[in-house]
């Protein structure tokens, strides 16, 4: 299919439907009104539904019920949207439901901004809801890996049956971008029957289907946890995505970052590449599973990390994990929705640099 | 001549006995949800939703596929398997603090959208499952665990009366109350939850059954006690009968203005 | 003449049946279940008039209704 230049709230209404996704349940925030918008458009022409919720608590809860019901359904929010989502998502976690949560950050705590931001990190990775669960994240830098990693989010979901979150920062999805939508794409992941779905019982076949996350018995709410907690685990061995930039070459310092952030510290070390300066970048697509060797390898053959953030400093742990207490780590956040510049950047690497040298 | 049943046990209710309280009228409601949709011819395409509070095992009860759904959401998650497979009959069970505590603006929302499920309402005004708390639809002056020297109207307000306030929204809608004390009632309840269901198996529009129920254990009295105590205390507050039906609508006309000018003379 | 059977395991002693009866047929056993509710028997059996009040009164399912010949029935259930 041709190049299409789409904005990128519109790209990830696009690719759930072409990943064959016909229910969407939302609700209106800034800055992710276009995905309800276009779908609200689309769906019918495609004999899907959309549906505009009451609330965003609403919305995860109509999410978990079609689920639920065997079919495929995503729903998208903002931030502040996606907190009121968490206890659903808690919900679809242990019971273990295929859905495909965008977020679309912007500033925050609290109403905050409406300007883009990376500070849902800890929200999205560590569990924003309650228990011990995890949820698939995966962050695009551009608009066409938000519509590829769309299209696999909902394999992804399916195969793991667990919620798959897709964050982007506000930047994402407001701008434009040429897009392409592969036309004989296949399923990145096996997709096994959904027998569990409550699709009606007609007394023989499969079990009744009964989508549940309650367990009274602690020892079966224990051995439920165990089996969520293998998932995550096999999750952890398998779905680990990470781009990577001049690691492969001798380099002085790695820059550790994310989404549009990464693309904008990538120009930065382009440029000081082109002036002698040795630096590599790792790019980070899934944030769980958090690429942890990658990162460990790369950051030991620099000897020196800048971790740069749309926060205050959320993945700037997990990178801190990963090299060990007593490794040298800087980060730079910008907050309130402001972005990190290219010559921002510059200057932030080129203060490491200096800092390498004089530490020698 | 052979011994003919006249009265046996549902297909549509499982056979391991609940963890109702003695007395507890869940039990009677649950055999008229399975009767009816037996009645209908449905069960094979039914999908229950239970709530959290006294009902949250209610799919270990009904032979259905059934979804679990967090306090107060219900009416979303219907929503969602019905807007997800309209074919599927499907209906909620909830209790008054799901409904019309956490719960208010899933049910008015999901009854003024019309969403084409059924809602079985379970008013036993007061909290089951945590121990007994003021719902509400607790009465005035009820005494419960949160409202110990009974229910204050100047810091709780009224009892809240579902099926009116649901009845009131424009869009076409089955909404109607009974009760279940009395076995010639409880055979009225079951003639309104099968007009319900019947609606919804025509795909007509939003159905919902408000049933008086008892709580002997929270309220403090055997059960058939509180049957009694049921009928003196709520039924005159919560009215039986049908309010609203896809037919005829039920528009209030306000209270006129002309009397205003004049201060109201 | 009709019979009430009681399933002895799933009556809870709540006495419900017994106070719809219009017949006194029913009355709170002696006798303990499984469970330590002393479910309920027929006392009156050769009163019962197979209206079926009982049965639409129990919260458990644990009474069902056997006849032969002729049914009294004063409403449709």
């Amino acid at each position: 299919m041709a190049r299409k230049l789409m904005k990128g709230c519109e790209a990830i209404g696009e690719a759930a439907i072409k990943a064959n996704c016909k229910l969407f349940f939302g609700y209106p925030i800034t800055p992710q009104n276009e995905i309800p918008e276009y779908m609200s458009r689309r769906l019918p022409q495609v004999g899907g539904t959309f549906v505009q919720a009451e609330s965003e608590v609403a919305a995860s809860n109509m999410l978990y019920g079609a689920a639920g019901a065997g079919e495929r359904v995503f729903t998208s929010s903002s931030s502040p949207g996606i907190s009121l989502m968490q206890e659903a998502v808690s919900y679809m976690a242990g019971s273990e439901l295929p859905v495909v949560i965008v977020n679309i950050m912007r500033a925050g705590p609290g109403l905050g901004g409406i300007l883009p931001s990376q500070a849902d990190y800890f929200q999205s990775t560590k569990g924003g809801g309650h228990g011990d669960y995890r949820l698939l994240v995966l962050a695009p830098s551009s608009v066409q890996e938000a519509v590829d990693l769309m299209q696999d989010a909902f394999d992804l979901a399916d195969h793991y049956r667990n919620p798959v979150m897709v964050i982007a920062d506000g930047l994402i999805g407001q701008m434009m971008e040429p897009v392409e939508f592969k036309e004989d794409r296949q399923p990145c992941r096996s997709l096994p029957s959904k027998d569990w779905a409550t699709t009606g019982w007609k007394g023989e076949g499969r079990p009744r289907a009964i989508v549940n996350s309650l367990f009274l018995d602690p020892n079966l709410l224990e051995r439920h946890n165990e089996k969520l907690t293998a998932k995550y685990a096999e999750m952890a061995r398998n779905e680990v995505r990470v781009a990577e930039y001049f690691t492969d070459e001798d380099y002085d310092l790695l820059v550790v970052a994310y989404g549009s952030v990464a693309r904008v510290c990538l120009s930065a070390i382009r440029q000081l590449r082109a002036e002698g300066k040795r630096v590599a970048l790792v790019r980070p697509i899934s944030l769980f599973p958090f690429p942890t060797e990658v990162i460990e390898r790369a950051a030991n053959k620099a000897g020196r990390v800048l971790v740069v953030e749309l926060s205050t400093g959320q993945m700037l742990e997990d990178v801190r994990m990963a090299v060990g207490k007593d490794f040298p780590v800087a980060f730079h956040g910008r907050t309130g929705g402001n972005l990190v510049t290219p010559d921002e950047a510059r200057e932030k690497i080129l203060a490491q640099l200096a800092a390498r040298e004089a530490s020698r | 001549m052979k011994d003919k049943l006249a009265f046996g046990y549902p297909e549509g209710l499982t056979t391991g006995g609940t963890h109702y309280c003695p007395g507890c009228t869940h039990g009677i409601i649950h055999r008229l949800i399975a009767e009816v949709i037996d009645e209908l011819g449905v069960r094979e395409r039914t999908v229950g939703v239970s709530p959290v509070g006294c009902a949250v095992l209610a799919y270990n009860y009904f032979s259905t596929d059934y979804q679990e759904a967090s306090h107060g959401r219900a009416p979303a998650v219907a929503t969602g398997i019905k807007r997800a497979r309209p074919d599927l009959m499907v209906y909620t069970y909830q209790g008054d603090g799901d409904l019309a505590s956490i719960g208010m603006a899933e049910i008015v929302h999901a009854a003024n959208r019309g969403e084409k499920f059924t809602v079985v309402f379970v008013n036993n005004a007061i909290y089951g499952m945590t121990g007994g708390q003021m719902a509400p639809t607790t009465m005035p002056g009820q005494v419960t665990s949160t409202s110990p020297r009974g229910r204050e109207l100047d810091l709780a307000g009224h009892p809240i009366r579902m099926v009116e306030l649901i009845s009131t929204l424009h869009t076409p809608a089955f909404v109607a109350r009974g009760t279940v004390i009395r076995p010639l009632q409880a055979v009225q309840t079951k003639e309104l939850l099968r007009r319900a269901f019947q609606y919804q198996k025509e795909g007509k529009c939003f159905s919902m059954v408000e049933i008086l129920s008892t709580c002997p254990t929270n309220w403090g009295m055997p059960p058939a006690e509180a049957l009694n105590w049921l009928e003196k205390t709520m039924m005159p507050y919560y009215p039986l009968g049908v309010f609203k039906t896809p037919e005829e609508g039920v528009d209030r006309a306000p209270l006129p203005l002309c009397g205003l000018q004049d201060g109201g003379k | 003449m009709p019979r009430i059977d009681v399933e002895k395991e799933r009556c809870k002693g709540c006495e419900l049946c017994v106070k719809a009866c219009p017949q006194g047929v029913l009355a709170i056993g002696t006798e303990m279940n499984g469970k330590g509710y002393f479910f309920v028997k027929r006392v009156e059996p050769t009163k019962c008039l197979g209206c079926r009040l009982c049965c639409i009164t129990c919260p458990d399912v644990a009474l069902s209704l056997n006849v032969n010949g002729t049914m009294y029935h004063y409403f449709k259930y």
